[in-house]
């Protein structure tokens, strides 16, 4: 018998669970202050999070997926993206739009329940895709966009999707990164592998050893990292990212990480979570992480992180405020309903959108 | 002007749209090199090259989630998918993505994109070959759902189809594909999408059909005419989703009667859905039931027994005759 393939999966970790840095620290790591934005947006992800989960307690939200734990994997990722790349992301994907300057108060309208948040304002999204909630939907569209780069020679573009590990087990992200493979598209698809599809462990999900390696049947560059580590998921993002831009595929990156939130808030994970093995997670959490090391390095002194901290929350806080005045204030009219649907709206549905104005006058 | 197939016509509105607008693309399996396993795309890959006519891996929700992507960021793919009974796969996201991406996004996102497939049975194909399943593709809020019936109109809707800022499902009529010739200019000119047609003026009964089964139903106004002395007015719905209504409802109010004839299964149909629209606004118009003659509320048999499962011109003339016997 002799082998006709085999295959290694390379792993990345710069700062261990302990805050110790590798001796070969990529080059934008040498930075403070890139290390220093990459803390911010971290902060400012968990500072969304934390008042949607309020907002949300108090009646004033709809459901809403918390990103806490996993921080680093979309800001690491998102703070990869350039201005001609173009986004798709999944409803896990606050940090990766917040990178991209989808406005917090954008995020929180669709979670409130209303489809204006979805109309990004800021130029870099204008062609990002909306959060898709349909799971690995979103894999199909971001290859779609890949190969609207590739047939029309829009060399030097590159499309950055996410997808959970649960996610993986969908046919529609297998066909995605094999379309990916065979047509070298410019297409990197983190795997937030937080180890919890809802309830369900992710050992369940697959016999595979790692989620990376499921790049592998389809050909591609897989990768996986430590996904607290935001170092890590930058450094396995960039060159990923600048690997799809010049001509040279696709790549898997499995983000190791762990759901310190519920599912959504929805959902009541001590009903099926262990608390030790929680407990061992949060000793893990990228924030803590990136803190201590920037402590130790010297690249704060007392109290800037509490600073940092104390900034993006009154910058979340002033987002919350044009949230819920928009709820509160400038409702959408019933019309949107129907306004959005066609450019040219067929005569039965406008019937049908006068009829549900003279419903709604009462 | 030349004599075409509708299959001919399908190829000569693709070829006229590849030609005038670069954004335009037409992707599935099979489509390069082999042309389509219908030949639709016959031709096509060799005049405008790999990037402009894609050969895809086989996956039908790849397909979909594709054009998704490729339309958002402004091209104006045309899909095909080889046979309507496997839409399935690529069913998730037509509904979920195809379907409310300019709704969802207020507008930012568009996606000016085609789905063609073929559709219905007759032509002794293999178990779900022979589907016609186009009122579940009806029931999806943001998409238009167009069949054509005879090679002009392919080629007219086709154009429309392409042309359309938003998506369309086209349908084509398989067992139609090689049955007749249209003599049909390739002069550009587009059907309005959106409505009816009628293709036979009447006066005793409205008979409302689609896809292949305007043949039968034109078939059976012929004999209805000869034999029984019955003028029936024949309209072609081409738009499964919007229905023109206001055509339909002219036409009953002139004749009185409504027969709907739809290879599908009767129940959840659209011939229900006209039924429906029928009794709400042009109840006192009608002086008869409205009929329906439809595939039955059973599986599409395998091809030995299709024909026996499929309307007929008889079936058709008999439910017409007893609308008649109200007056």
């Amino acid at each position: 018998m002799r082998h006709c393939a085999s295959f290694e999966i390379e792993y990345f970790q710069f700062l261990d669970e302990k805050a110790r840095a590798a001796n070969d620290l990529p080059g934008f790591a040498r930075s403070n202050d890139t290390l220093l934005d990459l803390y911010r947006s971290m902060s400012r992800v968990r500072a969304l999070d934390a008042r949607a989960i309020a907002l949300q307690r108090t009646g004033k939200l709809g459901t809403y997926p918390s990103s806490l734990g996993q921080e680093a994997v979309g800001v690491g990722s998102g703070s990869c993206v350039a201005d001609d790349d173009v986004l798709v992301p999944y409803y896990r994907s606050t940090g990766l739009m917040l990178e991209r300057g989808i406005r917090p108060h954008e995020i929180l309208l669709c979670w409130g329940g209303d489809e204006r948040g979805n109309d990004f304002k800021d130029p870099r999204a204008a062609k990002d895709m909306p959060f898709a909630i349909p799971i690995a939907s979103q894999t199909l569209h971001a290859a779609g966009v890949a190969a609207a780069f590739k047939f029309r020679g829009q060399d030097g573009r590159a499309v950055l999707t996410e997808i959970g590990e649960g996610g993986t087990s969908e046919g529609e992200f297998y066909e995605a990164i094999n379309v990916a493979g065979a047509w070298n598209l410019p297409l990197v698809c983190i795997i937030n592998n937080n180890k919890w599809a809802i309830s369900v462990p992710s050992e369940i999900q697959t016999k595979a050893e790692t989620f990376a390696q499921k790049g592998i049947a389809a050909g591609i560059e897989c990768v996986q990292v430590d996904g607290n580590d935001v170092i890590a998921v930058k450094h396995a993002a960039d060159e990923a990212l600048k690997r799809a831009r010049s001509g040279g595929g696709p790549t898997l990156v499995e983000a190791v990480t762990y759901r310190l939130g519920d599912h959504t808030t929805a959902d009541d994970a001590t009903r099926y979570n262990d608390p030790e093995v929680h407990q061992e997670a949060e000793r893990k959490e990228p924030v803590a992480r990136l803190a201590k090391y920037l402590t130790k390095r010297g690249a704060v002194k007392n109290g800037d992180l509490e600073a940092i901290h104390a900034e993006t929350k009154a910058e979340i806080d002033e987002e919350v405020k044009i949230y819920l005045d928009i709820r509160e204030n400038r409702p959408q009219p019933v019309s949107a309903m129907f306004d959005h649907l066609f450019e040219n709206l067929p005569e039965r549905v406008a019937a049908q959108r006068d009829e549900a104005l003279a419903a709604s006058v009462h | 002007m030349t004599a075409v197939t509708l299959i001919e016509a399908v190829t000569m509105a693709l070829d006229h749209e590849l030609a005038r607008d670069d954004d335009v693309v037409v992707l599935g399996e099979d489509v390069g090199l082999n042309g389509g396993v219908f030949r639709a795309t016959d031709q096509l890959q060799k005049k405008y090259g790999p990037d402009r006519v894609i050969d895809t891996p086989l996956a039908e929700a790849m397909i979909g989630g594709l054009s998704v992507g490729m339309a958002a960021q402004g091209m104006k793919p045309i899909a095909e998918i080889q046979f309507m009974g496997f839409v399935f796969p690529a069913f998730n996201q037509i509904a979920t993505a195809v379907a409310r991406m300019r709704n969802r996004t207020r507008g930012r996102i568009t996606l000016p994109l085609v789905i063609r497939m073929p559709f219905g049975g007759g032509i002794h194909a293999p178990e779900h070959h022979s589907e016609s399943t186009e009122a579940l593709l009806a029931h999806v809020p943001g998409l238009r759902v167009v069949a054509a019936s005879n090679p002009s109109r392919a080629y007219g809707l086709l154009l429309a189809a392409i042309r359309e800022p938003d998506p369309v499902i086209f349908l084509e009529p398989k067992r139609v594909y090689r049955l007749i010739k249209h003599e049909v200019e390739d002069d550009g000119e587009a059907y309005p999408l959106d409505s009816a047609f009628v293709d036979r003026e009447g006066e005793d009964v409205t008979l409302i059909s689609w896809g292949a089964m305007m043949h039968e139903t034109l078939q059976a106004a012929e004999l209805l005419a000869e034999q029984s002395g019955i003028s029936a007015e024949v309209i072609d719905l081409a738009s499964i989703s919007p229905i023109d209504t206001d055509t339909i409802i002219e036409s009953v109010e002139k004749t009185g009667r409504c027969v709907i004839v739809q290879e599908a299964p009767r129940a959840g149909g659209i011939a229900s859905e006209i039924a429906a629209e029928l009794a709400e606004n042009a109840m006192l118009s009608l002086v008869a039931p409205v009929g329906r003659v439809t595939g039955y509320d059973t599986v599409m048999p395998y091809a030995a027994m299709e024909k026996l499962y499929m309307p007929t011109p008889e079936r058709i003339i008999a439910e017409v005759k007893r609308v008649m016997r109200y007056s």
